[in-house]
């Protein structure tokens, strides 16, 4: 008798859960906030974004579900992750066993070097700000661009307007930057892999 | 008809909007995580509107600058966080006392004390109705969605304008700090209601005067309508009293202004309840898990529902009875340790089993964790 309910119930496949995670300052949320606003402007899904983080402004561990449906979401966080994003080795450590069978993790080979699988996709999106697009703050952004790259689950142009719309003044420029390098660098990286 | 913009909203901006739709234009707060985006959105938008916005020097302050902005004439809120509200508490009863709409956020995060400022709890809901010393009836609303924390910020404003009270929209960190693409409700799709007004003369006024529905008819102040408002407990001229004829009737009427009319306060919301054998009873962010584990488990043959109080004081015994009657079992899922689960079980019959399930380690109920109790109690 023991589980038998939990042995069969299932979760719902029509939501497709994602999160990103990251310390407190490397725009885990605001990626986030970017994405579900990308995705809002241009069909008619159902997003839900929701967040996690510590009392620090910076620093601490940070995360942040973006959950997609063509349905009504019930539940706002994620419940086994279609797509896994990590900036720091503690969310890697945190989070990794989040991540369903055959999801997808995304991980910046900068800060991340102890990956316990070789399925993954990495890229160093902290040194690509730095030394590509002029400032470690992009990180994010390089990272949103390779994951639409690698997922699909947005298109360049509505990416794009919605990082521009919540991008600072002043930092244009440089986010049209990070989004070209993050969908040059995925492109790369997926024929490399060959998918 | 042109389709609706669809726009991506913060649990605590959706509680602004949901305020300014219903005609705030007047805020006073002090910045508290979680529900510091409240009182950002209120200063942003206000000014457009020609509201007002004042960061005050503490929550004392908030609410008492709250408090005097209504009796002015302007729709007021503030918003705050449990160690905000616990500060708050005397003037929320002066509030109760003087009937003086006005409408309270607090965006719980766990506590006592300053607690965990960054994390989720439902801990503060008995006191949305205990805060205050002495007997009043409060009025908390409870919106478990994001386009629900717009309307449901609206019913606020209209409860306390409706029955001259405070009204609390207890929101958690789950709510306030989450987002979802939604549809703003368009100008006249939802109802406002406006206080009503004296239509005596100014000498013939009596300010806190007994009427058939015990709610009395609200002046601006410089509108020519003087009165004495106390906190002291007063006749209806509104001077202090000692009587004991003039107490009861006071004390009857803060009662019975509400109580008597709960069912125009009363709000649930029943998904696949008409044959549950099990319901899960929640509010706020518990009810989404709640409505995702009833429909996961629905899936596989289980026969439970949901049920979602909107309303949570007064508290909907009676409707609770009434939906749940033909059920063998409740869970009733908190983020606390048991704040509305004796309720319940006063609510129903002895032979209904009501099974709390409880957190308070700063983390929401997941859907697995409700699923599991029901596993347990099936």
């Amino acid at each position: 008798m023991a589980n038998k309910l939990l042995d069969k119930v299932e979760i719902p496949q029509d939501r497709y859960e994602m999160r990103f995670s990251g310390s407190g300052g490397q725009g885990m949320i605001l990626a986030t906030v970017m994405l579900a606003e990308a995705i809002g402007a241009t069909d008619d899904r159902n997003v839900v974004q929701s967040q996690s983080y510590g009392p620090e402004a910076r620093g601490g561990a940070s995360k942040s579900d973006v959950v997609i449906s063509a349905n009504e979401i019930f539940y706002p966080k994620a419940m086994q992750l279609d797509f896994l994003l990590v900036m720091t080795q503690e969310s890697m450590d945190k989070y990794y066993s989040d991540l369903k069978e055959g999801g997808i993790l995304v991980v910046d080979t900068t800060l991340v070097t102890d990956i316990p699988t070789d399925n993954y996709y990495g890229l160093p999106f902290t040194r690509l700000a730095r030394e590509e697009a002029g400032h470690i703050m992009v990180a994010n952004v390089i990272a949103l661009a390779a994951i639409a790259e690698i997922t699909g689950i947005i298109s360049k142009d509505a990416l794009t307007a919605a990082v521009l719309k919540r991008a600072p003044k002043g930092t244009e420029e440089k986010n049209k930057k990070a989004i070209e390098i993050g969908f040059a660098e995925a492109a790369k990286l997926k024929k490399q892999k060959g998918s | 008809m042109a389709k609706k913009e669809r726009v991506l909203v913060l649990g605590n901006q959706a509680c602004v909007e949901g305020a300014i739709y219903a005609g705030m234009r007047f805020y006073a707060g002090y910045p508290i995580t979680p529900s510091t985006e409240v009182a950002e959105g209120c200063a942003r938008e206000l000014p457009k509107i020609g509201g007002r916005f004042i960061q005050m020097e503490d929550e004392i302050g908030s609410i008492a600058a709250v408090i005097g902005a209504s009796v002015a004439g302007l729709k007021s809120m503030t918003a705050t966080s449990g160690p905000g509200y616990s500060l708050m508490v005397e003037n929320i009863g002066y509030a109760y006392m003087t009937e003086t709409p006005c409408v309270i956020v607090n965006v719980q995060r766990g506590g006592p004390s300053t607690g965990l400022p960054t994390k989720v709890s439902q801990s503060d809901t008995m006191q949305a109705q205990w805060g205050p010393h002495g007997d009043y009836t409060a009025i908390t609303v409870a919106p478990s969605t994001i386009l629900e924390t717009v309307t449901e910020t609206i019913r606020a404003f209209n409860l306390a304008e409706r029955f001259r009270t405070p009204v609390t929209v207890l929101l958690d960190e789950v709510m306030g700090h989450s987002r979802q693409i939604i549809s703003l409700p368009e100008p006249g799709e939802i109802e406002i209601f406006n206080r009503v007004k004296p239509t005596v003369s100014p000498e013939e006024y009596l300010p806190f005067e007994i009427t058939e529905n015990y709610v009395t008819p609200m002046p601006a102040y410089g509108e020519g309508y003087r009165y004495v408002i106390t906190g002291l407990t007063h006749d209806q001229k509104g001077f202090t009293t000692n009587k004991p004829e003039e107490i009861a009737p006071k004390l009857h009427k803060l009662r019975h202004k509400i109580i008597d009319y709960k069912d125009e306060i009363t709000k649930l919301r029943a998904e696949m309840m008409d044959d549950a054998e099990i319901a899960f009873i929640s509010y706020g962010s518990v009810s989404r898990a709640a409505l995702q584990a009833t429909d996961i488990a629905r899936k596989v043959g289980v026969k439970v529902g949901c049920l979602q109080l909107q309303t949570i004081w007064p508290f909907p015994d009676k409707e609770i009875a009434e939906i749940c009657g033909g059920c063998r079992k409740v869970i009733v899922g908190e983020l606390n340790m048991g704040q509305i689960v004796n309720y319940v079980r006063s609510a129903l019959p002895g032979d209904i089993e009501v099974v709390p399930l409880q957190r308070y380690d700063g983390e929401i109920l997941t859907p697995m964790q409700l699923i599991e109790k029901l596993e347990e109690v099936l």
